[in-house]
């Protein structure tokens, strides 16, 4: 039994039984097969996190988006009246997570790629695009460089999913995709 | 045996023994105390640490939502320490205590550093919830920097790591002086086997554990300037995802443990189950990786060498388990006369006693709700569109509650009787317990892994935004699925508070046993022929028909839910 030692001693010599065998071959496949999938899908799927990263500090990435913001403004949205900047296409765009938002809103343009870059000036939070459900961390004093191509026009929520204090559920931005003017 | 019986005690810390009336097996009274303190004080971790969750639970439910928000997040940081780290640390304890003084046969290596590991444990877990209860120390179970707790609260973490470390000393030490005096033959029982597995894997987290938190609790008061966020969850994530593979090495050493002694299940072979351990010991420690798949500063391949376990071999592992410990039930079930059709042997398994349908329960829980989305959410794509979100509680709560809490409370069913030699009482609620608990932690998965998948953010007081600046609105299902769970999350309170009743009023209240009453019940059923059993392993190579049914439905399952979320993944925005 499992709870006493084995009765043969030299129990490494046992043969396996076949059921065994079997099985600890198809999962090993399937092992493969899986990982195989992570490694292909960086040559054939169109979904893969970039490896671009800097150091950066929260000053410095701050200077850099409020230049952004200067020069892209187009309107302000919400409550509180965030910029709302219109980037040209495939260039820098930049949103920061600070206690309690994300600044400022992006508007895209459909099948324009951009390089988005994410840091945070204080804690870490968590960028999840919805309602696609694209969701990334986001740290202080590193800037994230994804290269992002949205394919879908609409009106997309930036919720904190990552815990960044008592204000964490009222953290929400917002990305608008528009058809090409 | 009978001389040891009537030893005379040496005193409080002195090793005498007793001869166990049902197993034979000669009992340390110093193990003894111990794991029935270290259960005990695990049981009111669990008790204290569940009602909090059910709280947490009432509050995602939108149509309750019932703390404020600093109260949410204060009890959802002592929930996660209470339940995932101490009830299930102390009962770990428990388990290396029983699975090395008591299977063999040996007294336990130094009993006063034994108590003095258990007072550190204590007084680490009080002074961390403290901390937390104080309301300074809202950071959540992961508590990332630079987000700052009070320092007490990391310096709880720290006492209880240092005092479980003294514990897993004791066991090594045990180990050794069952080497020494020759107090069983041959190799370690497997289900020793799986109890080191454990301690090795222990001693890894806790080292990753200090590593950090030192630095950290330096930082909280001021003697170290700055801790850099990543490095921080690299390490962390070495202690707060390894520690889940002690769990699970614990409760597979659990599951060959119940199995062998309500069925007289054998392994079907040594060879493949010791080999399955030693994948844990190798690779589970590379799944901090699990943790950093979506953040910056860390390259694909490291990721997918890291996410995977190097070729998902701690994987395979756990496979070789899922398919070993139920082959091993139905060859001693066959054995014992229940050989009609494929699934007779299954159908007549005692049903009705909680310790098997706690650790069928588990197994089943643990491999198709917690495993599979185990292995998709730690897949470096596939967790872009699930981190973060309630589809991780939803996996987590199928491992370690599922899994883990079922398969400890299985056991305990056992070791009440044996150890603490209580009758259990209520028995017809302890019958029930593990179907009502199974049943709500079932369903906490499933809704919570629902409402992910429809983007959920986890650790989220309220997912209307009814005071954010900017509006959005989740889909209608996914408040649906907060309410079922809600739901799922009191049929589960019910079920852990009857376990709680059972086991409390049974140590505290509960008859002793007599040899009347042994004879009369016995905790562990004769299995009639247990001289075939043992021969029904690996040299018969015995036919399997159930057990190969079982493992195809669960790989069928495995593959088709592995490429549904590669169809989900592949229509988000390319991004790259």
């Amino acid at each position: 039994m499992a709870i006493s030692p084995p009765e043969n001693k030299l129990w490494w010599k046992e043969p396996m039984s076949g059921i065994e065998i079997t099985w600890v071959g198809i999962a090993f496949l399937w092992g493969l097969v899986m990982f195989g999938t992570m490694v292909g899908w960086h040559f054939v799927g169109k979904q893969n996190l970039s490896n671009e990263t800097y150091r950066t500090t929260p000053d410095a990435f701050a200077d850099k988006v409020e230049a952004m913001v200067e020069r892209f403004q187009v309107r302000e949205e919400g409550d509180t009246g965030v910029p709302v900047v219109h980037p040209t296409p495939g260039s820098d765009v930049y949103m920061l997570g600070r206690l309690w938002e994300w600044w400022p809103v992006l508007e895209l343009e459909k099948d324009q790629t951009y390089r988005l870059h994410l840091s945070s000036t204080d804690w870490q939070h968590g960028f999840s695009l919805q309602p696609q459900n694209i969701n990334i961390q986001v740290h202080p004093g590193y800037d994230f460089v994804l290269t992002i191509t949205p394919d879908k026009a609409g009106e997309y929520a930036v919720v904190c999913n990552e815990f960044c204090g008592i204000g964490h559920h009222t953290m929400v931005g917002k990305i608008h995709v528009v058809d090409k003017k | 045996m009978a001389v040891d019986a009537q030893a005379p005690s040496r005193g409080f810390l002195g090793a005498s023994f007793r001869t166990c009336p049902e197993t034979g097996l000669k009992v340390c009274s110093q193990a003894e105390a111990l794991i029935k303190v270290n259960a005990v004080v695990a049981v009111v971790f669990l008790a204290v640490g569940g009602f909090f969750g059910l709280l947490v639970a009432l509050t995602r439910w939108p149509a309750v939502h019932l703390l404020p928000a600093d109260w949410f997040y204060l009890l959802l940081t002592a929930h996660g320490a209470d339940v995932l780290l101490f009830w299930i640390v102390f009962f770990e304890v428990a388990v290396l205590y029983f699975a090395s003084a008591i299977i063999l046969n040996c007294r336990l290596a130094a009993p006063k550093f034994a108590w003095l590991a258990f007072v550190l444990m204590v007084v680490g877990a009080v002074l961390a919830n403290v901390a937390v209860l104080q309301g300074e120390s809202s950071v959540m179970f992961t508590s990332y920097v630079p987000m700052q707790a009070a320092p007490h609260f990391y310096l709880g973490l720290i006492v209880f790591a240092v005092g479980t470390l003294i514990a897993v000393c004791c066991f090594f030490g045990t180990l050794v002086i069952a080497r020494e005096e020759r107090s069983y033959e041959g190799s370690v029982p497997l289900v020793t086997f799986g109890a080191i597995t454990a301690a090795i894997i222990a001693v890894f987290t806790l080292a990753s554990g200090a590593i950090i938190l030192i630095p950290t609790f330096l930082w909280s008061i001021g003697y170290i300037s700055h801790i850099d966020p990543l490095m921080y969850k690299i390490i962390w994530w070495g202690m707060g995802h390894a520690s889940q593979q002690i769990n699970v090495s614990a409760q597979v050493a659990i599951w060959y443990a119940v199995a062998a002694m309500l069925l007289g299940a054998k392994p079907l072979s040594e060879k493949v189950s010791r080999m399955a351990f030693l994948m844990y010991i190798l690779f589970l420690q590379l799944a901090s990786a699990h943790h950093l798949l979506v953040e910056p500063g860390v390259s694909s391949e490291w990721k997918i060498f890291n996410t995977s376990y190097a070729l998902y071999l701690a994987v395979l592992g756990s496979m070789i388990h899922g398919m070993s410990i139920p082959g091993a039930m139905e060859a001693a079930q066959r054995r014992n006369g229940f050989n009609n059709g494929i699934f007779e042997w299954l159908r007549k398994a005692p049903w009705g006693n909680p310790a098997f349908s706690g650790t069928m329960l588990s197994i089943v829980i643990f491999g198709f709700l917690g495993g599979i989305t185990g292995v998709i959410m730690g897949t470096e794509q596939l967790n872009l569109i699930m981190h973060n979100t309630l589809y991780v509680p939803g996996h987590f709560h199928a491992t370690v509650v599922g899994g883990t809490t079922l398969a400890f409370m299985a056991i305990t069913y056992l070791l009440v009787p044996l150890i603490f030699r209580k009758e259990i009482m209520f028995k017809k609620i302890a019958q029930w317990q593990p179907y009502v608990f199974g049943a709500g932690i079932s369903g906490i998965s499933l809704f919570m892994m629902g409402a992910g998948t429809l983007g959920v953010a986890r650790r989220h007081w309220d997912i209307g935004f009814s005071d954010a600046a900017m509006s959005f609105d989740y889909p209608a299902t996914a408040f649906l699925m907060m309410g079922l769970n809600g739901i799922s999350a009191i049929c589960a309170a019910v079920g852990g508070l009857m376990f709680v009743l059972v086991v409390v009023c049974s140590v505290f209240f509960g008859k002793a046993r007599t040899p009347e009453s042994i004879a009369a019940s016995p905790t562990l059923p004769s299995t009639g022929s247990a001289e075939t059993v043992t021969t029904y392993g690996s040299e018969a190579h015995p036919k399997l028909p159930g057990t190969v049914v079982l493992v195809a439905v669960f790989f069928v399952a495995f593959v088709l839910y592995y490429y549904v979320n590669w169809k989900y993944l592949s229509e988000v925005w390319p991004l790259s």
